[in-house]
Formats: structure tokens, C-alpha cells, sequence
């Protein structure tokens, strides 16, 4: 693989790895928040 | 006198409809597959033809392929510290309680897309400049707004006080917002090595069409995809300050009744 490749190749490692990330820990996140408040509204009903 | 609403309270009392989290939370959990999906899409389009069908450049060589994340995430960091700005002027002016978690959730992606920018930059800059970095007008000015996005995601989250940090950040925001033509203009007001601007110019864009296709597919995609991270982000923190306000009124009854 050329040098030039390899700047490519890290480059499109990097955006779509940062994105991954990115969306891991929002959904991450989100789905927690969600259990969570799911929980305490089920227990202020009762 | 009439009493229809003031042209100034109108758009506020539209927009505060989606102040109302339970509204926001229906509507933006419709919204978000259909965002995340199209980002998907475009994006499974988009990549494989920057990175494969897109032909070479005849200076360049394989190394323009890096202009297919560059170029977005250059716009991402633009267009979202714009977005950023009227976030702000928004909380400022009409006290909208969502542009403020807006914000306050935008600000991290914002910087990390603008460390991608500058990232890929110098990735490309260093085989067609024979270095990663110098110190222009367009990478500093650049670099600065990778600061502000930085400063304001640390400056509203410094404060106890969550209105008082979410008003320091919108003003540092706004404040902010003046290096944007800095960082659009500074190719022309300025010598710089980075080159200047391909495809917004006055005139036709630079680009053949066999590179600006697969461009405009790849911008359009990495901001669908930005915008669901930012709404999925948004909407965590609207369920955050829910279950918190629950926590408070139960740890309150809690202590009434012991």
C-alpha cells in the first residue's frame, strides 16, 4: 500500500471510527435515560 | 389597536410549542429513524464511491479521497457553530429552555467534527504540502474555532448553576460567531497555502462533476448523521432533566413525610 493510501486509509479510519463513537455513547446514553425514566414514571403511578 | 401578536413574540410563541418535553420527545422519536436511516443510506452510497468509483486526481493522485470527509466535516464545523449561534440567540432572547440543551449537546460534536477536520487536513496536507501543519490563516482560524467549540462544551458545564452557564455559553457563542467569515474569507483576504474555495464560489464550482457528486453525497449524508447524533443527544438530556426533577419532588415527599 502506497503512502498515499495509508493517509487515505487513516483518514476514513478516523471520520467513520469518531462518527461510531460518537453515535455509540448518544445511544448509549439515550437508552439509559430512557430505562431510567421509565422506571420512575411506572413507580410514580403506583 | 390590533391585538394580534408583535412580529418578535410571534416566532417565539411558535417555537415554544416544542418547548414542551413530552411534544418534543413524541415528535423527535418519530423523526429520528427516519433520520438515522437516510444517514445510513446516503452514507453507504457515499463512501464506497469517494473511496473506490471516484476517479483519481490527475495532480493529486489517490490522495483526494480525503477531500470526501474533509470537505464535510470543514461545512459540519461551520454550519453547526452557525447553528450553535442562533441556539443561543434563541435561549438569549426568548428564553427557549430547549435551545439551551440544544447547545449545551451540540457543542461536543461540533468540536469533535472540527478535530476531524483538522485531522484529515493534515493527513492531506502533509503528502501535497510536505507538511501536517502550518500556520495560515485558514488552519489557525480553523484551530480557533475548534477552541470556541471546546470552550463553550467546558463553559456550560462549569457552572452549579445550569442557567447561569447555559447564558455564559450562549454568549461566548455569539461572541464566537465573528471568526466564522474570518474562517470562510480567510483564503482571499490572506496569502495562505490552503487553497481557496472549489465549490462555493460566486461563479461555477472548480470540481468536475465525476468529484463533486460523490462530494455532495458524502456532505449530505455525514450531516444527516450529525443531526441525528445531535437529536439523540438532545433527547437524552431532556429525559436527564425529567427523571432529576423526579428524583428532586421524590427525595422532597421523602423528607415531608419522615
Amino acid at each position: 500500500m502506497s503512502l498515499h493510501w495509508w493517509h487515505v486509509a487513516i483518514s476514513y479510519a478516523l471520520v467513520l471510527g469518531g462518527f461510531a463513537a460518537l453515535t455509540g455513547t448518544a445511544a448509549l446514553r439515550h437508552a439509559q435515560a430512557r430505562r431510567v425514566l421509565a422506571r420512575l414514571e411506572t413507580r410514580k403511578r403506583a | 389597536m390590533s391585538n394580534a401578536p408583535s412580529l418578535a413574540a410571534r416566532p417565539a410563541a411558535s417555537l415554544h410549542r416544542f418547548a414542551n418535553p413530552g411534544r418534543f420527545l413524541r415528535l423527535s422519536g418519530r423523526l429520528l429513524p427516519w433520520l438515522a436511516a437516510s444517514a445510513g443510506l446516503v452514507l453507504a452510497v457515499g463512501l464506497p464511491w469517494a473511496l473506490w468509483f471516484s476517479p483519481p486526481d490527475w495532480q493529486q493522485g489517490e490522495t483526494v479521497r480525503i477531500m470526501y470527509l474533509h470537505v464535510p466535516m470543514a461545512w459540519l464545523a461551520m454550519g453547526g457553530y452557525a447553528g450553535l449561534a442562533v441556539a443561543s440567540a434563541m435561549a438569549l432572547v426568548w428564553r427557549h429552555p430547549l435551545a439551551d440543551l440544544a447547545a449545551r449537546e451540540l457543542s461536543p460534536v461540533g468540536a469533535a467534527v472540527t478535530a476531524l477536520c483538522l485531522a484529515t487536513g493534515s493527513l492531506w496536507g502533509k503528502p501535497m504540502w510536505g507538511t501536517w501543519w502550518v500556520w495560515d490563516a485558514r488552519l489557525t482560524s480553523v484551530l480557533v474555532l475548534f477552541f470556541l467549540w471546546l470552550g463553550h462544551a467546558a463553559l456550560v458545564r462549569a457552572f452549579d448553576d445550569p442557567e447561569r452557564g447555559a447564558r455564559m455559553g450562549a454568549i461566548l457563542a455569539l461572541v464566537g460567531a465573528l471568526n466564522l467569515p474570518v474562517v470562510k474569507f480567510s483564503v482571499e483576504w490572506w496569502n495562505t497555502l490552503h487553497q481557496p474555495a472549489s465549490l462555493t464560489r460566486v461563479n461555477a464550482p472548480a470540481l468536475h462533476v465525476d468529484i463533486l457528486y460523490p462530494l455532495l453525497t458524502c456532505a449530505v449524508g455525514f450531516t444527516l448523521a450529525f443531526a441525528a447524533v445531535v437529536l439523540l443527544r438532545v433527547r437524552a438530556a431532556v429525559m436527564e432533566r425529567r427523571i432529576r426533577a423526579l428524583q428532586m419532588a421524590a427525595a422532597r415527599r421523602a423528607e415531608t413525610d419522615g
